[in-house]
């Protein structure tokens, strides 16, 4: 699948940047025998958008759904703070890069995460460092959506939206989580306008493409924003495994380790031929 | 106490502009004052202790110097996996004040006890708890942890000191009363019921053996910690006495036997009186419940009075 054909918008840089990226992430879980595959390419668009071109010096970012830390680590590899060779350590012994964010080591993973319902409270304890000390930029946090089933992400958003602290909580709405849909278990089909009854603006995007993200992630917090920025909600709905058919929207890619067949098939997809 | 530690935070505001205070909504008639100092840097966190724990780790990642406050049990135990997580696997120099630890609310019921608060938080990397004896021993507490680089626990209770007694000048390990052997035993006291056992002690009849009683103020108990008086004293007695209105599983008993164990200073005799629970499933005030667990300071005097004269008789 060549740029014009990716069908995803967003420019040819950003088609090539993703699907290096993509290619690198099959390679590392292939090779680490490592799941949470689907999990990983819901949210690897959001995270490159976040880390080219949005996130800027005085900005951190706190990726709560812990069990996308290949992406993560991925979109480090593509900024080069992380090595190939430390990807290669990736969920192995004596390794730093563990299978969810591990901190101590780069600025970039502020937090071990992993368990759901930590990452929007650190960062909006973050982000009030920030508005006390006066200082400029804005905290990132990306959250599953299975994720707000945990009662701790609606504390940290009922105190972050109160005292108007510089957030922005990204969903990454793949639909799916551990045993079922979302809808199934919880019935958060309409998690977007739940988010949006906090009295926070909320930016309901097509997650996969990367000018959309780009745009809501950059928008003035209106209409209720604070002169200080203000907590914004940037909804992504994306697709579990995107960019790899036999994945997409398949709840069983959250756990399984791709075997040698699917690999090359999926890197094929991915736009990389034979890896 | 709570008077104490909000004076100690209204003069820690004052030095420190990284400080921030962060309540689960608790506070009323206490920390007013503390609010009126910190300005914006006061936070009512809300009913949310989890966030409120985590808010306090992204905190302290930023560089300022938060501290929690709310009831105890609401404290270390509704977020122990914020404590665990957030603050003591990163090291953060969070400090978590936690009001009525014990049974110190009484009749309000099992739900606002601190039974276990320490040794439940004890098992987490990087984090100490302090258990003031006495409200004279906030105020040096606070300075002590505000300097902290790392995670810490602060156990407040209901301060007992004796009328017309002073304490000595806080120190982790303080002997606060020299006992006059005669095989009376070697107290070790977590919190301020030491006070009253102090009390009791000098209300008993001048004839009565006295033991050696110490505060221990700071857990857990490491190699090197045990001040080589107390070991003195304990060589001599043959006998420690640990009380605590904690549970025995990860108290103060537990942690200075296991010391004591690897160092080769077993005493002979061994008395642990500590947190029951509720043994009759009746609730009442804090002395109600100490008395059902044999920490009632009257108790403790006897007990300690027997033990003594059993052992001048052997």
């Amino acid at each position: 699948m060549d740029e014009a054909e990716d069908g995803d918008g967003g420019g040819g840089a950003f088609c090539r940047l993703r699907r290096r990226a993509r290619l690198r992430l099959l390679r590392m879980h292939y090779e680490s025998g490592v799941g949470h595959i689907g999990g990983n390419l819901s949210c690897l668009d959001t995270l490159l958008v976040l880390h080219h071109g949005v996130l800027g010096p005085a900005d951190a970012f706190i990726l709560s759904k812990g069990h996308a830390a290949g992406a993560l680590y991925v979109a480090l590899w593509t900024l080069g703070r992380l090595t190939d060779e430390d990807l290669r350590a990736f969920h192995g012994e004596d390794t730093r890069l563990s299978g969810h964010p591990a901190p101590g080591f780069l600025p970039e993973i502020p937090f071990a995460t992993g368990s759901l319902g930590h990452g929007l409270p650190l960062a909006a304890g973050m982000a009030l460092g920030k508005q006390l000390r006066r200082e400029p930029g804005r905290i990132y946090c990306l959250t599953s959506d299975g994720e707000w089933q945990e009662g701790s992400n609606w504390e940290a958003l009922i105190f972050a939206a109160h005292r108007r602290v510089p957030l922005t909580l990204l969903v990454d709405a793949n639909g799916l989580q551990g045993f079922g849909t979302t809808e199934e278990v919880a019935g958060q089909g309409a998690l977007s306008d739940q988010l949006a009854a906090f009295g926070v603006p909320v930016a309901d995007v097509d997650g996969h493409d990367p000018e959309a993200l780009r745009r809501a992630c950059a928008a003035p917090p209106e209409p209720l924003g604070a002169p200080d920025g203000g907590v914004r909600v940037v909804f992504a709905r994306t697709r579990k495994g995107h960019g790899v058919s036999f994945m997409e929207d398949r709840m069983e890619w959250h756990y399984l380790p791709l075997n040698e067949a699917q690999y090359r098939q999926a890197a094929r997809e991915a736009g990389g031929g034979d890896a | 106490m709570r008077d104490a530690l909000c004076a100690g935070l209204v003069a820690l505001a004052a030095a420190d502009p990284a400080f921030v205070f962060l309540t689960g909504d608790l506070g009323y008639k206490a920390l007013e004052p503390l609010r009126e100092a910190l300005g914006e840097r006061f936070v009512n966190a809300g009913v949310a202790e989890q966030n409120m724990v985590s808010v306090a780790a992204g905190l302290a990642r930023t560089g300022l110097r938060p501290w929690a406050y709310s009831i105890a049990p609401f404290l270390y135990a509704r977020p122990y996996e914020q404590i665990r997580n957030d603050v003591c696997i990163h090291d953060l120099p969070v400090v978590l004040a936690g009001n009525g630890g014990g049974y110190a609310y009484g009749v309000m019921g099992s739900t606002h006890h601190a039974l276990e608060d320490y040794g439940a938080l004890l098992c987490l990397p990087n984090l100490r708890a302090h258990v003031p004896a006495f409200a004279e021993d906030v105020g040096p507490l606070v300075r002590r942890l505000a300097a902290s680089e790392h995670p810490a626990y602060l156990r407040l209770g209901r301060s007992e000191t004796p009328a017309n007694w002073a304490p000595p000048p806080y120190a982790p390990w303080r002997r606060l009363l020299r006992g006059g052997g005669g095989g009376a035993p070697t107290v070790a006291a977590a919190g301020p019921l030491v006070g009253g056992l102090l009390s009791a002690l000098g209300n008993a009849p001048d004839a009565s053996p006295r033991p050696d009683v110490w505060a221990v103020c700071e857990l857990p108990v490491e190699a090197g910690d045990i001040p080589d008086a107390f070991l003195e004293d304990l060589d001599a007695s043959g006998h420690l006495f640990v009380v605590e209105e904690h549970a025995a599983q990860g108290g103060l008993g537990q942690m200075l036997a296991h010391r004591l164990l690897a160092a080769g200073r077993a005493p002979a005799r061994f008395t642990h009186r500590h947190a029951l629970g509720y043994p009759s499933g009746r609730y009442g005030s804090q002395a109600f419940h100490r008395r059902e667990c044999g920490l009632d300071a009257a108790g403790l005097a006897a007990e300690l009075a027997a033990a003594a004269t059993s052992a001048a008789g052997t």
